[in-house]
């Protein structure tokens, strides 16, 4: 409990994590703001209503999450935390879990926001959440954002260069996993087992609108809870690397 | 206490630290001495546990550092004044190491308070000038009222002020019993500071001893002898065993004499003597001998 304590005043002293959630909330509930405006009263679905916060908020989200990170390795107080607390494990453990769950927090308000406003600017569309599968494309967004906060500071820790580790995983967020699919056949089959693929997977809503979404047109060999269960498990395998190295590694 | 045995940093092929063995003892500052690139940063990490030795260990009052529970209480460490991230206040900064450890939150008012930072205490700590970000360093330090304190080049880049201060603060925590060690290359800052020196050059054990025995041994008592009538005493000096070397301006540098020595032989022959002074050897010259081999980037000086 200390740990988490020191975390989170470490956190809320400086000014990033305020600014990337500002950020993340303006893309993710602005995009959905710009979609509902420019869509006819009464056509907006709830499957559109989530475009901004599964992508563009969600790499915001990861940039901060990495930069939680990268930060104090930058300024060295990564060194200050370490004589603090030799147990570099805890240490880094406990920075995961407060930064996941802000992240997760976020996550909930920016996709109920998203759905708010597009009820405002679309009154007569039917956006209500009724089914186990609205509820999970709607709210299973924190869980995203949590787990994809895992996977950032796992890269954060790891590469240690803000420039390095938001390179890679907007790269692998943005394009990487987009662009295989252009291998011709394979491509496809090994998008079925990307990560962000199946975080992607885990939010699609069945039904009309299911061509519209990402992850579209992949044969996806897990349900949606195994695609975020496997999105999970990697972000946590990435993690146990990330803590074996720091703990190794001169500080 | 601090115990260092057989400590060893090996970086590929380059060895930092090499089989490097001493203690550092509580009550009085202890100087850890040696040219730029001696190895003395990466010793004090390893103290720290910030860094793994290749071979050897350290120990910290019978522990290793990433042995000890809440080791701030135990130890207080300076190794660099930039360890803070510039947008985060000094009182901040302060908190949050303050509740790593279960100290007191009034503990950070404390340290603020004895370091001279109360006024700018709420002020991010990346527009502090390097003095003030020294006198925060040191709160960190102070934080959890160790017993074990390591600086590492406290005074570089400080007015002389600040030098004082930290110095005259250095010398107070001792004086408290507490472990004091502070790494350096500025040896007249040693001089002044430390009591007692560990002498390092590429990494290897030069000497440990006290401050004076460093300089008694490594410089032989030299007399500065002016005199207008020096062809005269010069032989006689000679004549008596001592070694005369010509300085500056019509003077002798005589050595193995003391200066009343010289003062009898000059007036039962009638000399005048327009000086005659003691010239005790300094801490640098001590040094240059002794780390004279050890320095590892050279510079052709004079050529």
């Amino acid at each position: 409990m200390t740990l988490l304590a020191v975390e989170r005043i470490k956190l809320f002293s400086t000014r990033s994590p305020y600014w990337c959630s500002a950020l993340a909330l303006v893309l993710g509930v602005g995009l959905t703001a710009i979609i509902a405006a420019s869509t006819d009263n009464g056509q907006l679905t709830l499957g559109v209503t989530q475009f901004g916060s599964s992508q563009l908020a969600l790499s915001v989200v990861l940039v901060m999450a990495a930069l939680a990170v990268t930060t104090e390795y930058r300024f060295s107080t990564i060194r200050a935390t370490f004589l603090a607390v030799p147990n570099r494990t805890s240490a880094l453990l406990a920075k995961t879990v407060v930064v996941a769950f802000i992240a997760g927090v976020l996550g909930e308000i920016i996709a109920f926001g998203s759905v708010g406003i597009a009820k405002v600017l679309s009154p007569a569309s039917d956006l209500a959440i009724n089914t186990s599968g609205e509820w999970r494309h709607v709210a299973g967004v924190g869980l995203l954002y949590g787990i994809g906060a895992i996977l950032a500071i796992a890269v954060g820790i790891l590469v240690r260069q803000t420039a390095g580790a938001v390179a890679i995983l907007l790269v692998w967020n943005m394009l990487l996993e987009q662009l295989i699919g252009i291998i011709p056949k394979a491509g496809v089959k090994i998008q079925a087992w990307l990560p962000f693929m199946n975080a992607n997977h885990f939010l699609q809503l069945g039904g009309d609108n299911a061509a519209e979404q990402a992850g579209a047109g992949i044969d996806f060999k897990l349900s949606q809870w195994g695609s975020l269960g496997y999105f999970a498990g990697v972000a946590v395998a990435l993690l146990v690397v990330a803590l074996i190295v720091a703990k190794r590694r001169d500080a | 206490m601090i115990e260092a045995i057989g400590l060893t940093k090996r970086y590929g092929r380059t060895v930092a630290v090499d089989d490097l063995s001493f203690t550092v003892q509580p009550g009085r500052v202890t100087g850890f001495l040696g040219p730029n690139g001696a190895g003395k940063s990466t010793t004090m990490r390893m103290i720290l546990g910030l860094d793994r030795p290749t071979a050897g260990r350290v120990l910290i009052d019978g522990k290793p550092y990433t042995e000890l529970n809440r080791p701030l209480q135990t130890v207080g460490a300076l190794l660099d004044a930039k360890w803070v991230h510039p947008n985060r206040s000094a009182r901040a900064h302060l908190r949050w190491l303050a509740k790593s450890n279960n100290l007191p939150g009034n503990r950070v008012d404390q340290v603020l308070e004895a370091v001279g930072l109360t006024q700018v205490a709420g002020k991010n700590a990346g527009g502090f000038s390097l003095g003030m970000s020294q006198r925060l360093g040191i709160a960190a330090a102070l934080l959890g009222d160790p017993k074990v304190l390591l600086f590492d080049e406290p005074v570089n880049g400080l007015d002389p002020e600040g030098i004082l201060w930290i110095r005259t603060f250095m010398q107070n925590l001792a004086a408290e019993g507490r472990t004091v060690l502070v790494s350096s290359h500025l040896l007249s800052e040693m001089a002044v500071t430390a009591s007692e020196l560990i002498v390092i050059g590429r990494g290897k054990l030069i000497t440990q001893s006290s401050t004076q025995e460093f300089i008694d041994s490594a410089t032989g008592n030299t007399v500065l002898v002016r005199s207008p009538q020096l062809f005269k005493l010069g032989p006689l000096l000679v004549d008596k065993g001592f070694t005369v070397r010509d300085g500056a301006d019509g003077s002798f540098s005589v050595s193995g004499a003391t200066s009343d020595q010289i003062g009898d032989i000059a007036a039962a022959n009638g000399v005048v003597l327009h000086e005659l002074s003691p010239q005790r050897g300094s801490l640098e010259e001590a040094f240059m001998q002794l780390t004279g081999d050890a320095v590892e980037y050279h510079a052709e000086i004079g050529k």
